[in-house]
């Protein structure tokens, strides 16, 4: 791998970018209601200040103007002011990234422990009950609805024996390491549960394809301990293709976590998503939804970078 | 010995071969999960069909002995009633009509607009292929579960409305997979054949690469009707999908979320369902993955 071609993907990033801003800018102008609305059904709103506002946020121009003007100055990191609280978007928006990396980081870890070695003892055990077992635990992951499953553990652990706090961060006076952790168990658990059942799947198929090739029977025939075997022959060589798997999906963590802190009502980027779609607040909205794509964007060539990196048979040019 | 062979290739016979279908059913029957998954799945059907005949009151329908106080699951109310005296057991029933039809529909939906752009990009190559690919990426890059939010809470759709947002935002993989489907079934013989007898593009495409590819494009749309369903219960219990007072799965935990502490088997029901659903989906669709791809 080339510091040549991470240029070119780089570069290639900006065409991506662009078609997404051009498709979310569309979709969102050509929606009905504008971010004015919040004002037009305000009797002390008069019609004179509403034609004031729109000229003062450039909205009278015609779409491909106000596409252009936005997409440039995004670009240059002007992403304008909240039409909510007039506080500046990206300050609003790297206000709320610790709180979100805090949940959606504990969870990719908490996951990823949970899930590889879930896979790689289906693998190594399989077609025993311990397989069967672990494979019927993943589909039933997988058919989870997490959300219901976050009202039950509210349900059970906040409400009936009241052993973790059912929402929030932190309380009140306190915010000790320890009232966050409390906090965090919950959310943490629930947003890590989606990806559980899906990566350890992943490891288990790529775990039994690589158990089945010859040079592991070739180890084995030398008398090669079975845990040897499995960790250092098996588990690096089946790895591969689950890190490329496990760098895309850590974006839809970021995503799946809009249900996650609506419910837990937890400080971060999702919260502010949906308080910002109550609001009409069509900056901030833009601005989150150029973020969660650049985040995307990014999970894709750290996923294809990490493939070769791991994989010295694959060549980039 | 001589016998039977000259009785297998006699001719005017003819040979006695098992046919795509009964072999494709004899395996699919042999994955004892996937066959009650369709069963739980036809079931459910029957009782979405037949809710109203089914159902022991009608889905608004208050009691007003009880209004104001959720009731627990008793012989009349096998699963309770909620705040307004609306029996949940009819509610969960009537549920499941909308979250299913939704579900199905705009899995369809998107599966249509895959293979119709895959299709497209794989047999015609070139610049279709760049274009519509280029799309696809870009598509691909935009986080979608905020944006089906973002939709849905600016448009409050319609039932026909949200099964769109949802079927035209979902087609990408569908698209990749018919792609790479045509890009080597174009290549066959039968193809060509069809060609020098004068087979148009259309009919080359639809009639004879298409069926070839039906198996993928079958278990790829089973998967998503549970993706599908679960994308509405989510949007509905975000309050952004189907709006009360028309039931769904997804808004009913919505409104349980609400009684969680006072009344906590309004909850439980509905996500049971949903459970259940997707769980019998995904078995349907892991059956038929094996049936159809018996290598696996």
């Amino acid at each position: 791998m080339s510091l040549s071609y991470i240029f070119k993907r780089l570069l290639g990033m900006i065409p991506l970018l662009l078609g997404v801003s051009l498709i979310l800018f569309g979709v969102l102008h050509l929606a009905p209601g504008g971010p004015l609305d919040v004002y037009a059904d305000n009797p002390s709103v008069t019609q004179e200040a509403l034609e004031q506002m729109k000229r003062a946020f450039g909205l009278d121009q015609p779409l491909p103007v106000q596409y252009f003007r936005w997409v440039t100055a995004f670009f240059q990191g002007e992403w304008g002011f909240s039409i909510r609280t007039a506080q500046p978007v990206m300050e609003e928006v790297l206000s709320r990234v610790p709180a979100t990396l805090m949940l959606s980081g504990s969870a990719f870890f908490l996951a990823l422990v949970v899930a590889l070695p879930l896979g790689i003892l289906s693998a190594t055990r399989r077609y025993t009950g311990v397989d069967y077992f672990i494979t019927l635990m993943s589909f039933l992951g997988i058919s989870m609805p997490v959300f219901w499953l976050a009202l039950m553990l509210q349900l059970l652990f906040a409400v009936q024996w009241r052993l973790l706090p059912s929402a929030g961060m932190q309380t009140i006076g306190d915010g000790s390491l320890l009232d966050i952790l409390r906090h965090l168990a919950l959310p943490v658990f629930i947003l890590a549960f989606a990806s559980v059942a899906g990566w350890s799947r992943y490891m288990r198929s790529s775990m039994v394809e690589i158990l089945n090739q010859d040079y592991i029977r070739t180890a084995r025939a030398k008398g090669v301990s079975a845990r040897r075997v499995t960790y250092s022959h098996a588990f690096r060589n089946a790895l591969i293709p689950v890190v490329t798997v496990v760098a895309l999906d850590s974006a839809a963590i970021l995503s799946g976590a809009v249900i996650t802190e609506t419910i837990f009502a937890w400080p971060g980027l999702g919260r502010l998503f949906i308080d910002s779609m109550n609001g009409r607040d069509y900056p901030v909205l833009m601005a989150l939804l150029m973020v969660g794509s650049f985040a995307l964007v990014v999970s894709n060539l750290v996923a294809d970078l990490a493939y070769s990196l791991i994989d010295p048979r694959i060549r980039y040019d | 010995m001589t016998e039977t062979l000259e009785n297998r290739t006699a001719p005017g016979k003819r040979q006695r071969r098992e046919g795509f279908w009964p072999t494709l059913i004899a395996r699919f029957l042999k994955h004892k999960l996937a066959v009650l998954g369709l069963v739980v799945l036809i079931l459910l059907g029957l009782l979405a069909i037949f809710a109203p005949l089914l159902a022991p009151y009608t889905f608004d329908g208050q009691d007003a002995s009880i209004i104001g106080q959720p009731q627990p699951p008793s012989a009349a109310h096998w699963m309770g009633t909620d705040q307004l005296g609306r029996d949940a057991f009819t509610r969960v029933l009537y549920g499941a009509r909308i979250s299913l039809m939704v579900g199905l529909f705009s899995a369809l939906l998107a599966t249509f607009l895959g293979t119709l752009v895959g299709a497209l990009s794989g047999y015609y190559r070139g610049w279709t292929d760049t274009v519509l690919m280029r799309i696809t990426d870009v598509v691909l890059c935009i986080p979608l579960l905020p944006l089906i939010i973002l939709l849905s809470g600016i448009l409050r759709p319609s039932v026909a409305l949200l099964i769109a947002i949802v079927g035209s935002l979902s087609w990408m993989g569908t698209a990749r997979l018919v792609r790479s489907q045509f890009l080597s079934l174009r290549e066959r013989e039968f193809v060509e054949a069809s060609r020098a007898l004068g087979g148009g593009d259309n009919r080359v495409m639809f009639r004879h690469i298409l069926p070839n590819a039906l198996g993928p494009i079958i278990v790829s749309t089973t998967l998503s009707v549970g993706g599908t369903i679960m994308l509405e219960s989510a949007l509905s219990f975000l309050g952004l999908g189907v709006q009360p007072p028309t039931p769904t799965w997804g808004n009913l935990l919505n409104y349980a979320s609400q009684w969680l502490t006072a009344a906590p088997w309004l909850a439980v029901f509905p996500g049971l369902m949903i459970l259940i659903t997707v769980l019998a989906v995904n078995f349907l669709g892991d059956g038929l993955r094996d049936a159809f791809d018996p290598r696996n």
